[in-house]
């Protein structure tokens, strides 16, 4: 049986204020029943696409039809009365209330004029029964962990008597496990004739999931495929518009000195709550130790110990034979330590001044840049003029604020700035976070680069793909333990995943 | 919103001068001319007529050599004290304590001055000048080091501590300093060598506008081309990133707390040993707080607070006159720099949003909702 058409789009264009065209006559048509991926690199046009869809924006032009009718929708309110519901990246959810008073929220009483809330949970649990999830209605959502809250936002559309549903990049936030369980209850809902568009800018979730999948570029529509004849190489093409590789090529480098050796590192929070519990790691010259594991397990806090931002409660920090505990942040610089903030605007830039100033930062009291105890600007400017050379760094002159550069080109400040002081160690912490594949390519060169110069790189991310392409040796953390360590060539995905979940692969044999 | 909305391309235009240009001159004279602008309406309004009143508010300024220099005084402690407040707040600091610290310089000049006896004359100011600087910078370090050793509000220290300095100060002329005559609640002048030679008889002019105008120019060579600037300014910023690079915040906050309260301390020391030469409770008439308007108004560039300075001293100094032959209520001073600051933040906002709207020209940034 042919499915029929649930969602048609015609020639969709968008023009933003200051002349940017986010998309070109875009069309695509979404079937009942089906898993639509809508796959391309950051700023490629499909959050805009989207979002006129579920009438944040208007269009400029082009037509929207539903189920073979012409639709007008000016407001998300006016899309989930079409049928459209869409669940943002970031949850729109009360913690403080339960998961039942976060999904009626906004909508009429059932039956009269008063809430009757033992009757809406008990509503609420059998709706979400019958659609293949599972849910407490009754629970705090502040108790709740990411997969879970994310589950509520889905049945708080679904409830909207919603069956065209929309996520935006639901699984940058996901452990593997909670992507697995998103993943198959999203096809329960397909088979229930729910059409689903998934926002992605990842290949191996599309070739997982998806019935069909477009590839926007440039915010122009490039194809749409079922996801029989593509292959991961073939989407990435599309994507980029050239030939990427996915493995990124690495000579043997024997590892050599230790360069950070960290021994029983403790850190108590505020509250009396343990941060870190006695982590011992080793990172030695021209190695790769990649830190796995979801966000918020302790990766922030050991990356501020090994940078001296942060001062551990107990434990030993040596950067090659000196001792550095307890030590500022300033010492740490000087010993050669180089770091790539997690989050680059609340640390490694300083947003309102101009690029050349960010790349001076930790060298403002260098000789090179100054004259008679003066800053010689002159120099300032050509340092960083070769750099925004060196790093391909594109923006229309050093004098510009940082601020006015798109993400990734702030992140090459940052990784070129860092590179450039030749660390000895260098704690690259979400290096490519929110970049394009083009983005994040350069960026995995330039570590990898680095470890052939032979620094010693410790690399912090709750990407496993790029744990994986990168690190000679993998470390999971899980409340703030290293809960388990692996060879990368023996490493395996699985075994990473129930790390990550704070589970031993014996136990997980077991239950 | 379409692309070519026209307060925009205003804007775009404003933006295509250097910074420090657009902050120094070109932001403060915008502001004030819309503000002369909407003024002269609210006059008309309440009855006056607005060519007569500005006729008046420029004979105040710059009528004859007199009034002039009367401004150029006025302005002497504007530009110290604004220069000042500038310094602390690029630092992120928010000193509203410049009223106190400028009693504090005062204070101590008056102590310096009268007592110190037998030395040259430059070499007496000199001394007298320093005294001032310690003073006000000693009263400025105060919420500084309670600001970074114990996390207590700057905003509220600063402001309790203008209340403690300026209740000292009316102890002190009313007793332990009070003159030697015990009549009037003032210390006795400071010695001759300590006062600020004349420099256009028959006018009261003296160098303090020049040494303010020189401080104010230091000022700019240490925030925006030292070290220690590029600290106080990256702490300001962000202070997170600072650490970051290894600098040391507290003791940069300390360093701009210093430099912060020493200006407003010597613009103390200046009124003293150039115009006052002694002491007395009411010596300020708000310099403290107009210092705020001023750097305000000159976006926190020390450089900005020369024009801004002596456009607060004009409008300070003619309003009076304009309410001795026009009539018109000197309150009408308030209302304009009101109007003037309101300006120039709406100016900052605006500009920014030009400048992001650059970032949205770029095709790499398209605008997402929802993440």
């Amino acid at each position: 049986m042919e499915a029929s058409t649930r969602l048609q789009l015609i020639g969709i264009s968008k023009t933003f204020p200051g002349g940017v065209q986010a998309n070109k006559d875009i069309s695509l048509t979404v079937k009942r029943g089906e898993i639509h991926c809508l796959l391309g690199e950051n700023g490629a046009g499909k959050s805009t696409l989207m979002s006129i869809l579920y009438g944040e924006y208007h269009a400029d032009s082009g037509e929207i039809w539903l189920d073979g009718q012409k639709a007008t929708i000016n407001t998300p309110k006016g899309a989930i009365s079409h049928g459209i519901g869409m669940v943002h990246q970031h949850f729109m959810l009360v913690p403080t209330l339960s998961v039942a008073e976060n999904i009626i929220m906004g909508m009429r009483p059932l039956a009269s004029f008063l809430w009757y809330m033992k009757d809406i949970e008990k509503d609420i649990a059998e709706f979400a029964a019958k659609r293949g999830m599972k849910i407490n209605p009754s629970a705090l959502v502040s108790t709740l962990s990411v997969g879970e809250q994310q589950r509520v936002e889905i049945i708080k559309a679904l409830y909207r008597g919603v069956d065209l549903l929309i996520l935006d990049e639901p699984t940058a936030v996901l452990t593997p496990q909670e992507t697995r369980d998103l993943f198959e209850t999203l096809r329960n809902l397909a088979k229930q004739g729910f059409s689903i568009i998934l926002i992605t800018h990842k290949m191996n979730e599309v070739m997982e999931v998806a019935d069909r999948v477009s590839v926007l570029r440039d915010g122009r529509m490039i194809d749409t495929l079922p996801i029989s004849e593509v292959t991961p190489s073939s989407l990435a093409r599309m994507m980029v518009g050239r030939e990427v590789s996915f493995n990124q090529e690495k000579n043997d480098t024997p590892c050599g000195e230790p360069i950070l050796k960290v021994e029983d590192l403790t850190l108590i929070g505020e509250k009396g709550r343990p941060l870190l519990k006695n982590i011992s790691l080793k990172v030695c010259s021209g190695e790769i130790v990649g830190v796995a594991g979801v966000d918020g397990n302790g990766q922030s806090q050991l990356a501020f110990c090994v940078t001296g931002l942060m001062k551990p409660t107990s434990g030993r920090i040596w950067i090659e034979k000196n001792d550095l505990t307890g030590k500022s942040p300033l010492e740490f610089l000087k010993a050669g330590v180089g770091h790539i903030p997690e989050d680059r605007h609340a640390m490694g830039l300083v947003l309102e001044d101009p690029v050349a100033y960010n790349f001076l930062l930790q060298r403002y009291r260098d000789n090179y840049f100054k004259w008679f105890g003066f800053l010689n600007i002159k120099t300032i400017f050509e340092h960083a003029r070769r750099l925004v050379k060196v790093f391909d760094v594109r923006t229309s002159s050093v004098k510009t604020p940082a601020a006015n550069l798109s993400g990734g080109n702030q992140q090459k400040i940052i990784v070129g700035r860092e590179i450039d002081r030749n660390p000895r160690l260098l704690v690259a912490v979400q290096p490519t976070r929110g970049l394009d594949i083009g983005a994040t390519e350069y960026i995995h060169k330039q570590l990898i680069q680095q470890r052939e110069r032979g620094a010693a790189i410790l690399l912090i991310s709750t990407e496993l793909e790029e744990i994986m392409a990168l690190s000679d040796r993998i470390l999971v953390m899980f409340e703030g333990r290293i809960i388990g360590e692996t060879d990368s060539d023996r490493a395996n995905i699985d075994k990473i995943g129930l790390w990550m979940a704070g589970m031993q692969p014996e136990e997980a044999k077991q239950t | 919103m379409t692309a070519k909305t026209k307060p925009f391309s205003f804007f775009r235009l404003i933006n295509f001068f250097p910074p420090m240009l657009q902050q120094a001159i070109i932001l403060p004279l915008l502001a004030l001319a819309l503000t002369l602008l909407i003024s002269a309406v609210l006059l008309v309004i309440t009855g006056y007529n607005p060519v007569t009143a500005y006729r008046y508010m420029w004979e105040g300024v710059f009528g004859n050599s007199r009034v002039f220099t009367e401004v150029l005084l006025k302005s002497t402690p504007l530009i110290l004290v604004g220069t000042g407040i500038a310094v602390a707040f690029r630092c992120g600091v928010w000193n509203i304590g410049a009223e106190g610290q400028f009693y504090a310089g005062a204070v101590l000049a008056t102590w310096v001055g009268i007592h110190l006896a037998g030395l040259p004359p430059f070499l007496t100011i000199s001394v007298v000048f320093l005294a001032g600087f310690i003073g006000g910078g000693a009263w400025a370090v105060i919420p500084g080091w309670l600001k970074v050793r114990l996390k207590v509000n700057e905003v509220v220290s600063t402001i309790m501590l203008n209340y403690i300095m300026i209740g000292l100060t009316s102890f002190l002329v009313t007793g332990p300093m009070q003159e030697a005559k015990k009549v009037f609640p003032q210390t006795d002048e400071i010695v001759v060598a300590a006062r600020l030679p004349n420099i256009l008889p028959p006018t009261r002019l003296n160098i303090g506008f020049l040494i303010a105008v020189l401080v104010a120019i230091i000022a700019a060579i240490i925030l925006f081309r030292t070290p220690l600037g590029y600290a106080i300014r990256t702490v300001g910023q962000n202070p997170e990133t600072a650490r970051y690079a290894g600098m040391k915040v507290n003791q940069s906050i300390i360093i701009a707390m210093l430099l912060s309260g020493g200006a407003a301390g010597l613009a103390g020391a200046i009124e003293v040993s150039g115009l006052t030469w002694r002491m007395f409770a009411t010596i300020s008439p708000g310099y403290g707080f107009d210092g705020i308007a001023v750097a305000l108004l000159a976006s926190n560039n020390p450089l900005g607070t020369i024009l801004s300075g002596f456009l607060f001293g004009a409008l300070r100094a003619s309003s009076e006159l304009m309410q001795m032959n026009a009539r018109i209520p000197s309150v009408l001073f308030k209302i304009i720099q009101g109007l003037a600051i309101a300006f120039i933040i709406a100016f900052s906002l605006l500009s920014r949003k030009v400048a992001s709207e650059k970032i949205a020209d770029r095709a790499e940034a398209v605008p997402t909702t929802g993440s």
